[in-house]
């Protein structure tokens, strides 16, 4: 065995020529890679690669450009099946005797289909609509539809529709708890909702209580450990969120380590401060799909049936039966979170080998529940992999009515993916506890960047939509003549319902 | 169905660019199917002669209380199989080929035949309302027997199509010779050929007769939406869809045509915003229970229904259309011109807003039925 087990996949690199000692790598990095050696001759900064967790922080900050980080050359002898990967996680495991833990979504090399599937645009017989002179709509509403119209005495129709979500455009932020990510990103979320009428997602933490201001705009969520669940809370949201799953980690619960759980978390979680927060794997009043209808009614009678209410699940194998059953629930919305989805920690194995890609789920539950004359019933987010404007186009034209983003807004709020969320020391600001490096995200510069992002987004799908001479988000919905797949076989095309590209 | 050729319809998908005319008496008085021919002739160039057709009404009094089938067969056999199902399910009180005349232009016609029937009440009593049961023999004829293809089916109308210029058609059917308080005429523009007598427009289900003009870019939103009630779209067409949409809420959710429009061309929701109260209510509503029936793209069409007939444009009005009324008469055509032909001097004339519906019915009736 080694002085240390293995060498660093990623190495920082000085320029000592252009570096100026002014030490401000050193005070970002949370990690203590920098450190000042005046005994050495020059005096100059040096660099620890091992704990390195390539973030970004100190090469955005180095005011002369003089740091980057980049991949080890360093090598095994190469070996197409024991790769670097799986010999330094053996070798990690052999030291620690621990199950590995990864954050973010699956990083694996697993096709992604959004790649394989192009848009349709306009030619001749039909003109495309030029979004900048025409409307362009991209509202959506989520909830489920009447069966039935009713007519008052004077002949008029009544409104029978349920509870439904206003979105301005079909993005939704998806569930991060406060705990998991710093009081900072979750106002930035917050207020970026409140700007852009979207919602952001509480995920399982409860809220904050100077978030309630914010509650029109927010979905709560309870989820297996029912933290921070009470009758204010759930009152506070535009929606109720039940959590069954997470793409990033399905069939497991969630573990919050009780050095996170202090003041506000402990109380916003209504939870010891300092002991650990421990979300069960499975819900543990609800064993089968009969229980869930009881959660659903619950939680509707608790709030007098004027939220909607949500339930979330991974995209597994009978993801498509699983949804339908949770279509005849109560729910009035089924979010679907493919493999890719990300997470502030769980386990690598589960992370990177369970569930299916969100594209294929969408499609197998849009398409059973159609089948099953249903779809009307629930609208349907998709989550777990979501990266462009495009990938939104095309989940909305394979059968979504809306979007959850997770990844591309902590990217949008300063998060590089090192995929080391569950250290806790996030250098910038997002998942992290400790005051001094959750003061580094600025909610006033977090929530405009979220902003911004969003609204670049829905220009691009009103771009999209003209092109394909669409001129409301509804008639993309399940519009999959409008896709074509490229370079997939024939099971593929068939689970995705699509043509493929000359056909 | 009828087998079908290489990229015929129902094998693929064909837009098509097209000509659409109608006229209307309010009072009820029936006319010579002379007028309708001399519109749609006019406007010879928005078709290249791969699809001409007419609807009717008012043309069998004789036999107004019985659905008037107008069926295409490929040969003898397949009307054998075909009247075989009828014998079961209906009375047929009168049956015979549907007379035409030699046209130089227009070949391989199929057999052509009408059948005035009634269905059996002990068929469909317990189960459905008989327009239903009519309606799904009709599916049944049409998915099921091969070289069968029912392209009218409501009662007192009839619809007239082929593979042809719109006004060789007309010839070829006589349609001078039928006097109606309504007609409509389509010519047709595809963009493939589709060769099957049973792809040109109107298509039409019971009373409700559809002519299109346009290429929806919603198709498969609203085919997939669709066919989750029960509808089967063979023919791939955009015609097709819009008149199970029209059927699906005229009929059988029992909206008014009135409404129906507001949710086949949506208004905007900047526009809903500015409505007062009530109206905002009704239009968020519709737009809120109909989402994926929204109909997007260009079109123009004409729809004939029980006692009237409708005229709509898409949103954004990407299909010239316009409206012109003389007395009691109603015209409503792609061009102008093919209006003017026909009657020179309106009392006005003017093009609808994209979205805005024209509706006619005649006098003392209304566009609905106005309960559910």
């Amino acid at each position: 065995m080694g002085v240390y087990d293995f060498f660093p996949e990623y190495e920082v690199v000085r320029n000592d020529t252009t570096c100026v000692n002014c030490r401000v790598c050193e005070r970002q990095c949370a990690n203590g890679v920098h450190s000042y050696h005046p005994e050495i001759t020059p005096a100059r900064l040096l660099a620890d690669s091992t704990q390195c967790v390539d973030c970004q922080r100190c090469v955005l900050l180095c005011p002369t450009k003089s740091l980057k980080i980049v991949q080890s050359n360093n090598t095994y002898k190469l070996n197409n099946n024991w790769t670097k990967k799986e010999i330094n996680e053996i070798i990690t495991q052999a030291s620690t005797g621990g199950v590995l833990l990864s954050s973010m979504g699956n990083p694996e090399p697993y096709p992604i289909y959004f790649d394989k599937i192009t848009i349709n645009a306009s030619q001749v017989t039909n003109p495309s609509i030029d979004p900048l002179r025409e409307p362009m709509e991209t509202r959506v509403y989520l909830g489920s539809k009447p069966e039935k119209l009713t007519r008052g005495p004077d002949g008029k129709l009544q409104s029978n529709l349920g509870p439904h979500l206003a979105l301005a455009m079909p993005m939704l932020f998806s569930a991060m708890s406060y705990g998991s990510i710093s009081y900072n990103a979750h106002e930035s979320l917050a207020r970026a909702s409140e700007e852009l009428g979207i919602f952001y997602n509480t995920g399982e933490g409860g809220l904050h209580e100077n978030f309630y201001r914010y509650g029109k705009n927010t979905i709560v969520q309870v989820a297996s450990g029912r933290f921070g669940v009470h009758k204010d809370y759930l009152y506070a949201g535009a929606a109720i969120e039940i959590k069954m799953g997470q793409g990033a980690k399905p069939g497991i619960g969630g573990h919050l380590p009780g050095k996170k759980i202090v003041d506000d978390i402990s109380r916003t979680r209504m939870t010891p401060e300092g002991s650990d927060a421990i979300s069960p794997a499975p819900h543990h009043d609800i064993y089968s799909i009969e229980d869930l209808s009881q959660l659903v009614y619950s939680l509707k009678e608790t709030t007098a049936y004027t939220k909607p209410v949500i339930v979330k699940i991974a995209a597994v194998h009978n993801v498509a039966a699983i949804a339908s059953g949770i279509a005849r629930s109560g729910a009035d919305i089924i979010a679907l979170d493919g493999f890719r989805g990300g997470t502030g920690a769980a386990p690598t194995r589960i992370r990177d080998n369970v569930g299916i890609p969100i594209e294929l789920a969408l499609a197998a539950v849009d398409t059973r529940l159609r089948q099953e004359g249903i779809r009307e019933r629930v609208g349907i987010i998709a989550g777990g992999g979501i990266r462009s404007s495009a990938d939104i186009v095309k989940a909305v034209a394979l059968g979504a009515d809306a979007v959850y983003l997770g990844t591309a807004a902590l990217l949008a709020l300063g998060c590089h993916l090192c995929r080391a969320c569950q250290t806790g020391k996030c250098n910038w600001g997002i998942a992290t506890q400790e005051p001094d490096l959750v003061k580094r995200l600025n909610p006033n510069v977090g929530y405009k960047r979220l902003v911004n992002l969003m609204r670049a987004w829905q220009h691009e799908i009103m771009e999209i939509m003209g092109g394909m001479g669409i001129n409301s988000i509804e008639s993309l919905k399940g519009n999959r003549l409008m896709l074509r797949g490229v370079g997939l076989n024939e099971t593929e095309l068939g689970v995705l319902g699509l043509k493929h590209a000359g056909e | 169905m009828v087998k079908l050729k290489p990229m015929s319809e129902g094998m693929v998908r064909i837009p098509s660019g097209c000509a659409i005319s109608g006229m209307f008496s309010r009072n009820g008085k029936r006319f010579s199917g002379e007028d309708i021919i001399k519109s749609i002739e006019i406007m010879h160039d928005r078709s290249n002669g791969l699809g001409g057709g007419f609807a009717a009404y008012g043309i069998y009094p004789e036999f107004k209380e019985y659905y008037a089938f107008h069926i295409f067969f490929d040969d003898i056999e397949a009307q054998r199989r075909c009247e075989a199902f009828l014998d079961k399910h209906f009375e047929i009180a009168h049956s015979s080929e549907i007379p035409t005349r030699h046209v130089a232009n227009i070949t391989e016609q199929p057999l052509i035949w009408r059948y005035f029937v009634l269905p059996f009440t002990s068929h469909y009593i317990s189960k459905m309302d008989e327009r239903e049961y009519v309606a799904q023999c009709v599916f049944t004829i049409n998915s099921d027997y091969k070289g069968c293809f029912v392209f009218s089916s409501g009662k007192n109308l009839g619809v007239f199509k082929g593979v042809g210029y719109p006004e060789d058609i007309a010839r070829f059917y006589m349609l001078e010779d039928y006097y109606g308080y309504c007609f409509t005429a389509h010519g047709r523009y595809p963009t493939n050929t589709p060769g099957w007598w049973g792809g040109a427009h109107p298509f039409s289900l019971l009373d409700y007769t559809v002519i299109h003009n346009g290429e929806i870019s919603s198709y498969d939103a609203n085919r997939r939406a669709i066919e989750m009630y029960g509808y089967k779209c063979a023919l791939l067409t955009d015609t097709e869809v819009i008149a199970y949409i029209i059927d699906y809420l005229h009929r059988k959710k029992g909206l008014t045509m009135q409404e129906s429009a507001w949710v086949i061309a949506a208004p905007f929701w900047q526009t809903i915003e500015r409505m007062p109260e009530q109206d905002r209510a009704l239009h968020q509503y519709l737009r809120m229970a109909f989402s994926a029936l929204l109909i997007n793209g260009p079109f123009s069409i004409i729809v004939g229904f029980e006692n009237g007939i409708m005229a709509l444009n898409d949103r954004l009005k990407l299909r010239s259309m316009v409206v012109g009324e003389k007395d009691d008469m109603v015209y409503i055509a792609s061009e102008e011109s093919a209006i003017r032909i026909i009657a020179p001097v309106l009392d006005k004339i003017y093009a609808p807003m994209g979205g805005e519906p024209f509706i006619a019915t005649l006098n003392g009736t209304e566009d609905g039925y106005g309960s559910i």
